[in-house]
């Protein structure tokens, strides 16, 4: 469903991905893992198209991306920090961004209604707070039911409440076949919902695997303390 | 285009609300009500209208359009997770920034100017005239500051070179022009003049203008020299091509920057 | 030639006491019957084409159409000659005298006489329509005099042509397409007034060497280097327009060589430059009005002594311009639209002075070319600097006094 092949991305003299293949099948959760400034906003911000790779290749649907933008009709995306117009109020932004994607008619108005977005939709956007803002941001990216979903720390500046809400979404959604990839920090909370690992360190993948297969070449049960024992054996990581 | 439409519109519900398009047009309301109310004769009018415009539509197009583009980056970020072009969206945020900004201009002035009578033929020419220049040179100092907000991600950066932008063509490129002009004052400089001219958008506005209101002070023969020249059908086309130009190129590059960019 | 000998038979004896009437029809010979005339006699010419080259009038003879008959000079040559003293010409049409690069052909000329009147007539495409030449106490009036061939400034004459005479009346004539609109060299004491010359080749008036001349209430409109008044002295021009003379070289009025002069109630508009004045002395300029002129006045720095005083400064792109730091002459009390001073005192006379000279004006007289950047905003800026501390332009020609209001 999404291949990358052999990516590579400078910001100046910055590497931060130095050649990054994988390749996510139909109706896999994939989790994104690895320490600050490892590369994985690039990786999304690159299948996105947000960034533009130097070198490499992406395959969405089985679709090489060269600067096309329709595949995205069936890309939801949730990014880390919502940015919106700020002029705008929240029932505008939703016409608006239903408006620029031509429908489809019936959204999913499941998050919209559990997160009760009804009673700030005539508010400007820049008057919300930040937990509000990441709902509305949460809605925005499953509301057109689309076939993969693209979750940048989906659960941060949510009250526990709504993070629970958002999660069980995330497990319909995967019922239901979606392609998914979640970044997160809190690594217990991807556990639960990720079937495949992607493990990223210094702009190199250093795992890719399932999370029984972490387990065993860990030899650690939780995907906390697997990870940690994967970086404990990196040597870069040490000396930072 | 479907997508460029539809960008411009949710741009100019957008800057409507912020107020300072409105803010824009009221100015020039004010402005053009307030000569016509003072001013004696009404060439006066326009003689100090079109200072007006040459001196503050290259600076609020250039500054307004810098600042608003780094206030947008957000929108613009939005919009490319969704399925549409970068083109589009370009295209969609530039004419969502130059037309209110145009109509601002062409409303606060051209209202006023109606309604005191500016309505005969030779009126509307002048007027016409007035109206044009001004919405070529907002187009033009608004693909400044696509270039340069594009261009430079640090907003104070961006911001610092559109004023010189603004600066070097509003001030510092005559009085270059005129330090040359005394550096080579034993050649024969109309015909150079009259190319120099074409390199300074705001010279070109300048001059077209001139020839339609005082001519009889460009006469002489360096007068006469550029009112041959933008007089006659050549010249007029020519320098409606140069200003078209001078939109295109930085904006064209401004495309080619904002299609590889990174956000 | 029938009816020639039968009006004389007729004039003759029919009617003795009427001595004097000869009536000319179409046909007839116009020469023959004025060398028949006698001293005195009126010949009457009928509506019709008559050919005429080289008709000499050496009596005292009045000329005049009925029903605009036309003398047709048939590009030939001179038409009338006048030699005598009372010759008078009315409601003729005289179309045609030949150009000529050796003389000076004209509809009508007059030579080394007095008192003749030429009255109510149309001179249609000559070379030179009125030429009068070391004659005194005479009159044009009310002429229709044009030219609507192309010509250039070589292969066409004056309307109106006057040299060495004194005491002539030149009245409510329309003058176009000539080369000169009205030529005086070495008059005196002449009247113009009440004429209208436009669109013609060279000057509307050009007028030299002739002291205590009067225009008033002429219009100079479009000529195409308007008017120019030279070498004289006492010449007093009031109330006269001068009018759209755009041009390299053209004025409303330039004045070289001109003392002890008064330019009173003109009015100068939508001229390059509204008057141009070098080498002139003690002449008061006052009450015109300077309107919408590229420059109102450029007064060179030979001028002295001359007085510029009420007159109207409005919408000039450059009110005045000069060549030196210098200057010697007086402005007060003017009008002057570009005025930014203000007035507490209320007494209708500004409280800071006004300086006209602006330092672009200086500017673009060393360097023409750097004109195109009239109204840039850099320019602007100099100025205003220039005007709190001259440098480069005179610091002394200012109005001390300048009016807050129009003078009307």
């Amino acid at each position: 469903m999404i291949k990358l092949e052999n990516l590579k991305k400078s910001f100046g003299l910055l590497e931060v991905l130095k050649s990054v293949s994988f390749d996510i099948g139909s109706g896999t959760v994939a989790a994104i893992i690895g320490p600050n400034g490892s590369g994985k906003s690039t990786i999304i911000k690159s299948i996105l198209g947000l960034v533009k790779p130097d070198d490499g290749n992406i395959w969405v649907r089985s679709e090489l991306l060269r600067g096309g933008a329709d595949y995205k009709k069936q890309v939801g995306y949730m990014p880390q920090q919502a940015k919106f117009p700020e002029n705008l109020t929240v029932a505008e932004l939703l016409r608006m961004i239903t408006d620029l994607r031509g429908g489809p008619a019936d959204t999913d108005l499941h998050l919209y209604e559990a997160f009760r977005l009804e009673a700030e939709s005539d508010k400007a956007l820049r008057t919300l707070s930040g937990g509000t803002r990441q709902k509305v941001n949460a809605h925005l990216a499953f509301m057109f039911k689309p076939e993969i979903l693209i979750l940048d720390e989906p659960t941060a500046g949510l009250d526990p409440i709504s993070s629970s809400i958002l999660k069980d979404k995330i497990h319909l959604e995967k019922e239901k076949g979606r392609t998914i990839i979640i970044t997160s920090h809190i690594l217990s909370e991807l556990e639960e919902l990720s079937s495949k690992i992607i493990f990223l360190l210094d702009g190199r993948i250093c795992f890719d695997g399932s999370l029984s297969t972490l387990r065993e070449s860990t030899g650690e049960f939780t995907l906390e303390r697997s990870i940690a024992s994967l970086m404990k054996g990196h040597p870069l990581w040490m000396a930072s | 285009m479907d997508g460029v439409l539809k960008i411009f519109k949710f741009e100019l519900h957008n800057l409507s609300r912020s107020k300072w398009v409105i803010l824009y047009a009221v100015f020039y309301f004010i402005i053009t009500y307030g000569l016509f109310q003072f001013e004696s004769s009404q060439s006066r009018v326009v003689v100090s209208l079109m200072n007006t415009t040459l001196l503050f539509i290259p600076l609020v197009s250039v500054v307004f359009g810098t600042m608003y583009l780094y206030h947008s980056r957000e929108f613009i970020e939005l919009l490319l997770s969704q399925p549409i072009q970068r083109t589009t969206i370009f295209w969609g945020l530039y004419m969502g920034i130059t037309i209110p900004l145009s109509l601002g201009f062409v409303l606060g002035v051209g209202i006023p100017s109606v309604a005191y009578g500016m309505n005969k033929l030779e009126d509307v020419k002048v007027l016409g005239g007035l109206l044009t220049m001004g919405v070529f040179l907002t187009s033009i100092f608004v693909a400044f500051a696509f270039l340069l907000s594009i261009r430079h991600d640090d907003k104070m950066k961006g911001l610092g070179f559109s004023i010189l932008v603004w600066f070097f063509f509003g001030v510092l490129y005559d009085a270059l022009i005129l330090t040359g002009s005394f550096v080579f004052a034993d050649y024969p400089l109309e015909k150079a003049m009259l190319f120099l001219n074409f390199l300074n958008p705001i010279d070109i506005a300048r001059t077209f203008l001139l020839l339609q209101l005082d001519i009889s002070a460009l006469m002489g023969y360096t007068g006469a020299v550029f009112s041959k020249f933008f007089g006659g059908w050549m010249g007029m086309t020519t320098a409606l091509g140069v200003l078209v130009m001078w939109t295109l190129v930085p904006l064209l590059v401004a495309l080619r920057i904002f299609r590889s960019k990174d956000f | 030639m029938k009816s020639v000998i039968n009006i004389l038979l007729f004039s003759c004896f029919v009617l003795p006491l009427h001595a004097g009437e000869i009536t000319v029809h179409p046909g007839d010979n116009l020469a023959a019957a004025i060398t028949l005339a006698h001293a005195g006699d009126t010949i009457l010419i009928r509506k019709g084409v008559y050919s005429g080259v080289g008709i000499v009038i050496n009596k005292p003879l009045s000329l005049v159409g009925t029903g605009w008959p036309i003398i047709d000079g048939e590009g030939k040559g001179e038409i009338f000659t006048v030699m005598s003293d009372r010759v008078s010409f009315e409601g003729l049409e005289i179309a045609h005298a030949g150009l000529s690069y050796i003389k000076e052909n004209a509809a009508i000329k007059v030579r080394d006489v007095r008192y003749c009147t030429i009255r109510n007539n149309r001179f249609r495409d000559n070379f030179f329509a009125i030429y009068v030449s070391n004659s005194h106490h005479s009159v044009i009036e009310d002429n229709l005099i044009f030219a609507t061939v192309k010509r250039n400034t070589s292969t066409s004459g004056n309307g109106i042509h006057v040299w060495k005479s004194d005491s002539i009346r030149i009245v409510r004539n329309d003058i176009t397409g000539h080369r000169d609109g009205i030529y005086f060299e070495f008059v005196r004491e002449a009247l113009i007034s009440d004429n209208r010359s436009e669109d013609n080749l060279r000057y509307g008036l050009h007028f030299m060497f002739s002291d205590h001349c009067r225009y008033v209430r002429n219009t100079f409109r479009g000529n195409s280097s308007g008017v120019a008044v030279m070498y004289s002295k006492y010449v007093e021009m009031t109330e006269n327009v001068f009018e759209n003379n755009w041009g390299p070289a053209s004025y409303g009025i330039m004045l070289k060589d001109i003392n002890d002069s008064h330019i009173r109630g003109n009015r100068f508009a939508n001229n390059t430059i509204g008057i141009f004045a070098e080498g002139c002395s003690r002449s008061m300029i006052e009450r015109n009005d300077f309107a919408d002129n590229g420059w109102a006045l450029k007064i060179m720095a030979n001028c002295d002594d001359n007085k510029i005083f009420k007159n109207n400064f409005i919408g000039n792109s450059f009110d005045v311009s000069t060549n030196s730091t210098f200057s010697y002459n007086t402005f007060e009390n003017n009008y002057w639209s570009n005025y930014t001073g203000y007035d507490l005192d209320r007494d209708g006379i500004g409280d800071v002075p006004y300086r006209p000279v602006r330092l672009f004006s200086w500017i673009t007289e060393h360097q023409p070319a750097s004109l195109f950047l009239l109204r840039s905003f850099f320019v602007t800026v100099l100025d205003l600097a220039e005007a709190m501390i001259p440098v480069l332009t005179p610091a002394k020609l200012m109005d001390a006094r300048p009016s807050m209001r129009r003078i009307l």
